[in-house]
């Protein structure tokens, strides 16, 4: 048997553990991926196969803590295609504005960037304030960076560029204060946002929202868990609720593509239809 | 053409690929086999650009490879700008956002290290013209699993580096010039 055949059967292996165990669910990751990780994560380790890992992470809890923040290597942008931030201002906020207090779900959030980038898209069409972000991800210490709001400087130099083309009014840097080569986003943008672990692969809904953001995670999943994943969005959307998705992501070809309507391809905006049998 | 062997060819490259790209490319006749997938490194800003200016000369079928999508025969897959491109053991693709390797998102490592086990030792991996060390682990894996593989001759490289540390590592069956990479590709195809 060849050893990338013999990295299969860890993979799986380490995959059943970590589910049993701890109640991570990988098992409906896409491999490819998947493995590149694990073996990625046991090379970090000093391990020299990735059945080596099982036994830290039946029994060692200091272990298992580094190990999913390791495998949902989070790698996101403030305003990344900005042309989708733009369609969300021209065609999905002034629809948005019409409701008493907005919803929205931020799936998969990682380090928090799309968090900020989407309040100061409300802030500066007014909406911010009757709204709710709810951010979530299974990846705790993203989530608590995402929580404490600090990005590199030198990131958000190139960050400014993507948000004056997603439609930006002011400057970025209106938004942060800059200290020793770091951003600290403005205390105001933190009022409305809701930060919590959540697990698409295993949790079920946890709110009921006029939008959902989920860009690049659906990417990670196999066909079973995309569908199952949609599902969720669909039953936790209310009736004419909105789905942004990612640029490499479509709602074509899945089981609720009949659930909703397309209101711009290009940019991945998606419409639940009115009377849709999804609930609520 | 009918090949009994072979059934994919991935080429990679990145500073100065796409002239050698467009000597290649375009000479592959509509009934070429196998499925062909490339990987420039290019930036965010040109998404879609590589896949357009192919598909004004090639004779094959081009498209961006779309995640979860089959691999097709016959037809010359592009990675995405800004997504690592991978292909699964069912012949599918897989896209990823996942950190860059050697700098780059797509990176050729990801791509030919996952075909090379999709595939095993009916994949041809070819290296061009490029300004880093991306494709060098992605060379050696597919000739661990038994495929073959071309680096461009470094003297006809716009950059070198890339195919020359590929070389060097001992990753290289073949050292060709662009016209005799595009011959070679054909006589493996046609059986020769």
């Amino acid at each position: 048997m060849k050893d990338s055949e013999i990295d299969d059967i860890g993979v799986d292996l380490f995959v059943e553990a970590l589910y049993r165990r701890h109640g991570y669910d990988f098992r409906n990751y896409a491999k490819a991926s998947l493995k590149r990780r694990v073996r990625e994560l046991a090379r970090s380790f000093g391990f020299d196969h990735i059945s080596d890992m099982i036994p830290r992470l039946l029994h060692d809890l200091d272990f298992m803590e580094q190990v999913v923040p390791k495998l949902s290597v989070p790698v996101t942008e403030m305003f990344r295609d900005p042309a989708v931030f733009f369609a969300l201002r021209r065609q999905v906020l002034p629809i948005l504005a019409s409701y008493p207090r907005i919803n929205i779900w931020q799936a998969g959030c990682a380090t928090g960037e799309e968090v900020y980038s989407l309040a100061i898209l409300l802030k500066e069409e007014g909406l911010y304030d009757r709204a709710r972000i709810y951010a979530t991800d299974i990846n705790d210490q993203a989530l608590s960076k995402a929580e404490d709001g600090v990005f590199s400087l030198h990131n958000l130099k190139d960050f400014s560029v993507n948000y004056l083309k997603a439609g930006g009014q002011r400057s970025l840097s209106d938004y942060y204060h800059a200290a020793y080569g770091h951003a600290r986003m403005d205390q105001s943008l933190k009022e409305n946002m809701v930060f919590a672990r959540h697990n698409l692969a295993s949790d079920g809904i946890f709110c009921e929202v006029n939008m959902i953001i989920c860009r690049n995670v659906l990417i990670y999943f196999d066909r079973i868990l995309q569908n199952k994943v949609l599902k969720l969005f669909l039953d936790s959307l209310v009736r004419q609720g909105f789905l942004c998705l990612g640029h490499r992501e479509t709602l074509q070809f899945s089981d609720v593509s009949q659930e909703f309507i397309t209101v711009d391809e290009d940019h991945r905006l998606y419409r639940k239809t009115l009377r849709s049998v999804g609930e609520p | 053409m009918n090949s009994c062997r072979w059934e994919a060819v991935v080429i990679g490259c990145s500073a100065g690929g796409l002239e050698v790209l467009c000597k290649i490319l375009p000479e592959l006749p509509a009934d070429f086999p196998w499925s062909v997938v490339v990987v420039s490194h290019t930036t965010a800003d040109s998404t879609g650009l590589l896949a357009e200016v192919l598909r004004g000369c090639c004779r094959l079928p081009v498209a961006d490879a779309r995640d979860k999508a089959e691999v097709l025969h016959s037809a010359i897959h592009v990675a995405p700008a800004g997504y690592h491109l991978l292909i699964e053991k069912n012949k599918r693709f897989a896209l990823t956002v996942d950190a860059k390797v050697c700098n780059s998102r797509p990176s050729i490592d990801v791509l030919f290290e996952s075909a090379a086990e999709a595939f095993a030792d009916r994949l041809v991996g070819v290296l061009l013209t490029g300004a880093n060390e991306d494709g060098c682990r992605g060379m050696m894996a597919i000739k661990a699993e038994g495929g073959v593989t071309i680096a461009q001759c470094p003297a006809t490289a716009f950059v070198d580096t890339m195919p020359q540390s590929a070389i060097k590592a001992g990753a290289v069956d073949h050292v060709l010039a662009p016209t005799a990479i595009l011959g070679h590709l054909l006589r493996l195809a046609g059986g020769g």
